[in-house]
């Protein structure tokens, strides 16, 4: 990562392997929250590994900030290991519904080609309402959103990010590993190390 | 110590039809407990039901308010080393713990808090004395859980228990409702936990970081380590004597890290912060390399942080990892718990003096003596001051004693000037400040070292806030003594109006009752001075005293504590006045 990134402020994807723990989910939130930060995207999920939950959380900030939040998380009792990327590590996608009145769409739209631009399809259509769905990136989520806006859309609504880290080999040998070295050998690098003369801080 | 077998007979047989609440009982007895502080109330009744068949078991302290009881399990497990654990009842009871809890998990002190919780298929009905205890105690505790089935105890309890004192120690807050405390279950034999699939405790030690943090101080002109509650917390008090003594290396402290190495020893420099020694916080922007043991760079230690250490390279030795890099960059980090990572250290360093260094905080020292100490500690003249207190005290323990203070001028006071022979012997609400810690965490302190003559040392202001402590004291028969000194204000926020709000002196003139007349209310004997002729015999009077004592000191209204680093500056812009 160039120095320019390290600075900047931009969209990180954190990915965190938990215990399926109730309360959890209120312990990572606080960490984002007791900062005034705003988490722009959370998903939790099951992982490949059964028992183990996975979250993807959204947030936009820059890396040195990041990299303190992922150790406060990785810090609660139940959270196995947290990884950082930003948005070109990773494979993303977000899913969106629009409901528009079908009357309307029908009438006035080319929505063969309305669908085709915009990689959507039709999940339902009724008589009084239809509704379409895409996924893919936000700019493409927002594209179709702008479109039908002016077909008196009814309902909108885009999920959560889910993200798959490009150089990640899952999860599988990582716990593994973290449960075999006993106690607890998790290897943790640090990233400035011999880099850095001086003592500098935020 | 008893064995197990000998301690729970109950357990070890095969399976027993038990109830929850005898459950948690025996599980508290495998792990060692035999103090608790409680507090009943109706959802916690089974349990207290529980433990009328195990009286002779366990000292419970019945404390007044819940803050007092874990204040009091706070100072247990700061004097003992052992895990502090409280009880207390469903909705205010349990919130009546929170102040503590998050007091506890700023300082790092192990607890297992149990609370009653209403009957499981009430939870989320706002019945009577419901308050959603995990939530709200969930940004203050190390861990928590809420306990429905009563099978769940002895394991939770385990886990509970391995928590809270592993690793960075912590406070743990374990719900149960009412039902699970009442139902009965097969209980089989209790297995101590110490393994938690997602929890690693210590970091892995690198080797390499090691070695390389010794070549630095091999290299260092002018060495200086900064030390921190986390050598008292991993026991390593030893092995941090044999590094600094080795590498000649002086050495300052943070509030809780005071006492770890005697007062006296020749190497400790004296106390870091705002109103820290002189001479440790302006050397901190002098030396090559800063060395930080189990602390964490408190804004009240550093400062201004961009001009903290600049000029420095930073080795720190932690056990967690999510402090390294947190407010100061390292140059080193040495992950691990200080009591592993020390000795290894302590062997690749070369053998030094580092006298003319040395002598350097020994200037800055004679110039604090002159400018601040000796009026503050040996006045001749006017009204009785706050260190003068703490220094006569000194003298009549000869720093055999625990100090217990509370927050305040009386709190930065009895750190810069109490004399600590002893490792466990300093304790105060650091990371929280917590105003009326002193008074009941001086009780759970007795508790935990009986042997040792424990002195609360508080304002006026902060031991209103928990005097009905005394009530406790009173009743357990507690043998604390309360040194109250009296400057008729909130002494350190008039000091802060003083320097910064142009004396506008708002809401810190604060009244007290006749606190001679209280303590005597409780049966407790006390004595009120305010001249200097009787001091001396008034607190060797309180210490010669069998049994709890009150002094009530009264010390110059409008004294102010310095050295002092204003807030927002750097520690090298420390007032002498
Ligand atoms: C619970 C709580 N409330 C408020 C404060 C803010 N505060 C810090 S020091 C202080 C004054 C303490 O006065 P006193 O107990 O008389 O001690 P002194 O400073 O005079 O020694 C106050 C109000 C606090 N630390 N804790």
């Amino acid at each position: 990562m160039s120095n320019q990134d390290h600075m900047e402020k931009q969209e990180f994807n954190f990915t965190v392997y938990t215990e399926n723990h109730v309360g959890l989910l209120n312990r990572i939130a606080t960490i984002f929250s007791r900062r005034k930060m705003n988490v722009e995207s959370l998903n939790t999920s099951p992982s490949e590994i059964e028992g183990i939950h996975r979250f993807n959380i959204v947030i936009i900030e820059t890396e040195e900030v990041v990299h303190k939040l992922a150790k406060q998380i990785e810090k609660q009792v139940e959270v196995l290991k947290v990884y950082y990327h930003t948005n070109k590590d990773v494979i993303w996608q977000e899913m969106a519904l629009y409901k528009v009145p079908t009357d309307i769409i029908a009438e006035k739209a080319l929505v063969e080609r309305l669908l085709r631009e915009n990689g959507a399809r039709a999940v339902v259509i009724r008589k009084d309402y239809t509704v379409f769905e895409t996924t893919g990136h936000r700019e493409e989520t927002d594209n179709l959103l702008k479109v039908l806006q002016s077909f008196e859309l009814i309902e909108f609504v885009r999920s959560a990010r889910i993200a798959i880290i490009k150089d990640s080999e899952g999860f599988n040998r990582k716990l593994r590993e973290f449960e075999k070295a006993e106690p607890g050998n998790e290897t943790i690098e640090s990233r400035d190390l011999n880099t850095r003369n001086n003592v500098f801080s935020m | 110590m008893l064995t197990q077998e000998k301690l729970v007979p109950e357990l070890l047989a095969d399976k027993k039809t038990i109830t929850g609440s005898e459950a948690l009982i025996i599980s508290l007895l495998n792990e060692g407990v035999d103090t608790i502080f409680g507090y009943p109330g109706g959802a916690i009744m089974p349990v207290y039901d529980a433990l009328y068949d195990y009286m002779d078991r366990f000292n419970h302290v019945l404390v007044r308010h819940e803050q007092g009881g874990i204040h009091a399990g706070q100072g247990y497990a700061r004097a003992s080393g052992k895990v502090g654990v409280v009880f207390a009842t469903s909705g205010p009871g349990a919130t009546n713990l929170i102040t503590g809890l998050a007091d506890a998990q700023i300082d790092s002190t192990p607890l297992v808090c149990i609370t009653g919780q209403v009957y499981a298929q009430l939870l989320g009905t706002d019945a009577f004395q419901e308050a959603d205890v995990v939530s709200i105690s969930a940004p203050v505790t190390k861990w928590n859980y809420q306990i429905t089935d009563a099978c769940e105890i002895p394991g939770v309890l385990a886990k509970a228990f391995y928590l809270a004192k592993s690793g960075r120690p912590g406070p743990v807050l374990i719900d149960i409702t009412k039902n699970a405390q009442l139902q009965p279950f097969d209980c089989v034999a209790y297995k101590p936990c110490s393994h938690v699939r997602s929890y690693r405790p210590k970091p892995i030690i690198r080797k390499e970081y090691v070695a390389q943090a010794a070549e630095l101080i091999n290299q260092a002109k002018k060495p200086f380590v900064l030390w921190g509650q986390g050598v008292i917390l991993g026991s390593a008090e030893q092995e941090f004597k044999a590094f600094i003594e080795k590498s000649g290396i002086p050495a300052a402290w943070t509030i809780l890290g005071a006492g770890a190495i005697p007062s006296d020893h020749p190497q400790n420099v004296g106390m870091l912060g705002m109103h820290g020694n002189y001479g440790p916080n302006v050397l901190t922007n002098e030396c090559d390399v800063l060395i930080a043991i189990g602390m964490r760079f408190d804004d009240r230690v550093t400062g201004r942080l961009d001009k903290y250490a600049k000029q420095a390279k930073v080795i720190h030795l932690d056990i967690d990892p999510s402090e390294i890099d947190k407010n100061v960059k390292t140059t080193v980090p040495v992950w691990g718990d200080c009591k592993e990572t020390l000795p290894l250290l302590t062997a690749l360093v070369e053998e030094k003096s580092h006298t003319e260094w040395l002598q350097k905080f020994n200037t800055y020292h004679q110039k604090e003596v002159e400018e601040v100490m000796q009026d503050e500690l040996h006045p001749t003249s006017g009204e009785i001051t706050m260190g003068e207190v703490m220094q006569q005290l000194n003298e009549l323990t000869n720093g055999d004693a625990i100090i217990v203070s509370d927050v305040g001028q009386n709190q930065m006071v009895a750190c810069r000037y109490a004399k600590l022979n002893h490792t466990r012997s300093n304790i105060t609400s650091g990371g929280l400040g917590t105003m009326g810690f002193a008074l009941p965490a001086a009780i759970g302190a007795k508790l935990g070292a009986p042997d040792r003559t424990v002195i609360a040392f508080a304002g006026d202001g902060g031991i209103q806030m928990t005097i009905q402590e005394l009530g406790t004291i009173m009743q357990s028969d507690i043998d604390v003594k309360i040194v109250i000194v009296n400057n008729q204000f909130l002494g350190m926020v008039r000091q802060w109006q003083q320097l910064f709000h142009e004396k506008r002196y708002s809401f810190v003139d604060i009244t007290s009752p006749d606190y001679v007349k209280v303590a005597d209310g409780y049966g407790i004997p006390g004595k009120k001075v305010s001249e200097r002729e009787n001091l001396r015999n008034s607190l060797q009077e309180m210490l010669q005293h069998k049994g709890a004592y009150l002094l009530e000191v009264m010390v110059t209204k409008e004294n102010n504590v310095f050295p002092m680093v204003p807030q927002g500056c750097s520690v090298s812009e420390i007032r002498l006045k």
